[in-house]
């Protein structure tokens, strides 16, 4: 049928004239953005601070500019475009690369003493504190001896010292 | 010629440093003057002779002698001569120099500015940080010389990590050294006073100036690396928790706590077996943080070393100290009780609480740092402990830690009233409240971190002026400006330091919630927006330097109508070892910062840049930066500088 024909060849050259335009349009003004999807973008950025750049050395895989960091963050990007969910990119990577490759340790038996560690730590040193002001409380200063009391006359008889009077 | 004559001086200055470690302490313990005053002498010879070597070895550097091993794998004919003489600290066994030469610094320091101590306290004190030094010069010598000649000698040297060639890195790491081992002092003096028994208000006062500049150094050299990381790394970051930035933080930590601990012990005669603790604490720290960097157990951009012998060097050095500290400790403790009583409620009880969480928050970083090491070691999988985890155990142990800072000061030493307290200071918190979520309404960004953290920031500053009110109000009658003159200056230390926590929480809070970031693809003549800037990149030209090849890019960046600045983001190749580096532009400014990195070019000829607005972000340097004025206003205070001796007397009371 020549004229839906016609039709076809006239919408694709009017499509490729509005993309050229569009162009035009881009190399004069606007700088095109890396991404497209700049929400998407982010989600990658997000996931991928948390995620090892495994060549480097202590970096993310947002900060790093290694190929390796490069595939990873595309890999990433693919995987949340084609609908998986963070959680889901990230157990395909550590079942790929182990528990290396995420910053946030999973809890586990190995590692149940890294994330209760700090919890322990502070009910040790506020429960330390609290017994050690309590005894203070109940303690009685020693009373003083005679030669003490002494020292402490002859002092008071000299004066007191002038700096000790603020603060 | 000249490195075998550094080699020697270092071997001279090892044989001075095991003279001032032995015969002072001997002549203490026998009370033998002549051998007391042997200390003084040996250390300053040794510094003269540290210093001789060290120079010595930047000679090498400068005159590009490759025959000199560290020379040639850590210069470059080419390198400018800035950099050829920070060369010098930027490998293992420079830096391990440069180590033992601010040690020796210190040393002659405490033999100048604290020679009115009694003799036999100061020939501990020399004796204990000669022993110091004779461990890390004997480290040096016997396994990271760093006179090792190269026979026969190679033509070209191999350059300084391109990394390394920044201005942030002239200056962070003398400054990072000179606080690390700094509170060698402090744990000298500690060491001294368990050793003499002699742990009272005085040793208090003697040993707070010292751990105060330590401090101040160590504050600096973290901000300093802090704000290198930012402009350097090309992303705009400021703090990792890397593990090397984690070495320097956690001796801070347990700093920190100390400069207060010793306020106390010298103010109350309290908590002396914590001041103690804490000493032996932070410099165990800043000797881990040098282990962790430098033994290779690590990989890190700054860790360089990779041999076991060093790691294992070290490691016995570390046992050593702390072993032979605590054991001091135990033998002292039962002498250490006592002090001033104080209540529930109490400047003591905020501080001793404020303590306990710096211990808390030490222990929690020291254990993700740590923690990968040892399941490495133990082969029970290899792990990463990153900053999530960090965040998660930081935040909520220093919230409370703000909350008695802002407190702390309003409180009575030795008791208060609850209700005074409440009184005074609930309206303050009442009002931060509102303000914080107010201002996260304002902003745009309401979420409970940035609500919790502008809250904090406000009171701390709210805090911080009644406080000063507070102050100015103590002495009626006389005209304000007799008043303000009035207040020691340890007080504006402390005022200030507290001031800088304020405007470092807004610094942190405002990046971390508002900062936006975009990569394009940029020709001549494009534009982008940012945060209500525009950037048009106007082209890409090609520079040469000496031991370097860029391309560097004009980007003009407008806000509407309005030129705000010209930034010049490179790419640079360094020649030497081929390694690529970003170096990203900035443009500062009091309420936000503009930066730029430029990233490769792609098939059709743009531009990758990366454009980044980070408001707020000077503020954490500015905090920092308050914090330490702070420090340095707390140390140079008046009495500490009067006659040492006349102090003691009073002190004299609590030691029997």
């Amino acid at each position: 049928m020549p004229a839906d024909f016609y039709l076809k060849r006239l919408l694709r050259a009017a499509t490729l004239a509005l993309a050229c335009l569009g162009t035009v349009a881009h190399a004069a003004g606007e700088a095109v953005p890396v991404s497209d999807d700049p929400e998407l973008e982010a989600r990658v950025l997000a996931l991928s601070h948390n995620l090892r750049c495994l060549v480097c050395q202590n970096e993310s895989v947002a900060e790093s500019r290694a190929p390796l960091a490069v595939d990873m963050r595309n890999q990433v990007r693919e995987q949340l475009a084609a609908g998986r969910s963070e959680q889901e990119v990230v157990d395909f990577l550590v079942a790929r690369f182990g528990d290396f490759v995420v910053f946030t340790p999973p809890f586990k038996a190995t590692t149940a003493l890294l994330w209760i560690g700090p919890g322990v730590l502070l009910v040790a040193g506020v429960a330390g504190l609290a017994l050690r002001l309590r005894r203070r409380l109940n303690e009685t200063p020693a009373p003083l001896d005679d030669a003490e009391r002494a020292r402490a006359r002859a002092l008071l008889a000299a004066g007191s010292s002038p700096e000790e009077s603020r603060k | 010629m000249i490195a075998e004559l550094g080699h020697f001086a270092l071997i001279l200055a090892l044989v001075l440093a095991g003279v001032q470690a032995v015969v002072p302490l001997v002549g203490a313990a026998r009370n033998r003057y002549a051998l007391m005053a042997v200390g003084r002498p040996a250390a300053q010879a040794q510094l003269f002779f540290l210093l001789f070597a060290y120079a010595c070895l930047t000679w090498a550097f400068i005159t590009s002698d490759f025959s000199v091993r560290l020379a040639a794998s850590n210069s470059h004919t080419d390198t400018p001569l800035i950099y050829k003489i920070t060369g010098v600290w930027g490998n293992h066994e420079g830096s391990l120099l440069l180590w033992a030469t601010s040690l020796s610094l210190w040393t002659v320091a405490v033999t100048i500015f604290s020679r009115d101590l009694p003799e036999a306290f100061m020939a501990r004190v020399l004796g204990v940080l000669g022993a110091i030094s004779a461990g890390f010069v004997s480290f040096t010598l016997f396994t990271s010389n760093p006179f090792t000649r190269l026979l026969p000698a190679v033509a070209e040297g191999r350059d300084l990590n391109p990394l390394l060639q920044d201005p942030g890195m002239i200056i962070h790491p003398p400054l990072l050294y000179m606080g690390y081992v700094g509170f060698s002092v402090a744990f000298a003096f500690a060491i001294a006073a368990l050793l003499s028994g002699r742990l009272d208000a005085a040793w208090a006062r003697w040993s707070r100036p010292w751990t105060t500049v330590a401090w101040v150094f160590l504050t600096a050299g973290i901000a300093v690396g802090s704000g290198w990381a930012y402009y350097e790394l090309g992303w705009g970051g400021w703090w990792f928790w890397d593990p090397v930035e984690n070495a320097s933080f956690m001796p801070w930590l347990l700093g920190t706590a100390l400069i207060h601990s010793l306020a106390v012990t010298e103010k109350r005669g309290a908590f002396r077996n914590w001041t103690v603790l804490l000493a032996i604490g932070a410099f165990s720290m800043s000797l881990l943080g040098t282990f962790l960097v430098r033994s290779g157990v690590l990989t890190s951009v700054l860790a360089v070393a990779t041999d076991p012998a060093r790691g294992l060097y070290i490691l016995v050095l570390l046992v050593l100290v702390i072993g032979i500290s605590l054991t001091l400790f135990a033998w002292r403790a039962p002498k250490l009780t006592g002090g001033g009583s104080f209540g529930l409620v109490s400047r003591e009880s905020t501080l001793l609480g404020n303590n306990v969480l710096f211990a808390v928050v030490t222990g929690a970083v020291l254990l993700g740092t740590m923690y990968p090491l040892f399941l490495d070691a133990l082969n029970l999988g290899k792990i990463s402990v990153g900053p999530p985890y960090f965040e998660a155990v930081f935040v909520p142990l220093m919230v409370p830690v703000i909350v008695l800072m802002v407190i702390g000061p309003f409180v009575r030493w030795k008791g208060d009233d609850g209700a005074r307290l409440l009184r005074r200071l609930a309206p303050a918190a009442l009002v931060s409240l509102v303000l914080g979520a107010g201002l996260a309404l304002a902003v745009g960004h309401v979420t409970w971190r940035t609500v919790l953290g502008l809250t904090l920031a406000a009171w701390v500053l709210i805090g911080s002026l009644q406080l000063l009110l507070a102050r100015i109000a103590e002495r009626p009658g006389a005209a304000a400006a007799a008043r303000l003159r009035g207040i020691p200056a340890a007080w504006w230390g402390m005022w200030t330091a507290h001031l800088g926590v304020g405007v470092f929480i807004i610094g942190v809070t405002m990046v971390g919630s508002l900062e936006s970031g975009l990569d394009v693809k940029m020709k001549e003549g494009q534009s982008a927006q940012l945060a209500g800037y525009t950037f048009t990149f106007r082209g890409v030209e090609d520079v040469e330097r000496a031991n370097y090849v860029a391309a560097r890019a004009t980007l003009e960046v407008r806000a509407g109508e309005r030129r705000v600045a010209t930034l010049t983001p490179e790419k640079r190749l360094y020649l030497a070892q081929q390694m690529p580096m970003t170096e990203a532009s900035l443009d500062i400014g009091p309420f936000r910062d503009v930066y730029v990195s430029l990233g490769e070019q792609v098939e059709d000829g743009s531009w990758i840049v990366s454009l980044y607005h980070k408001p707020f972000i000077s503020w954490i340097w500015l905090g920092c930066t308050l914090m330490g004025l702070g420090g340095i206003f707390a140390a140079a205070d008046r009495r500490y500088r009067r006659l040492a001796e006349r102090r003691a007397a009073a002190g004299v009371v609590q030691t029997a």
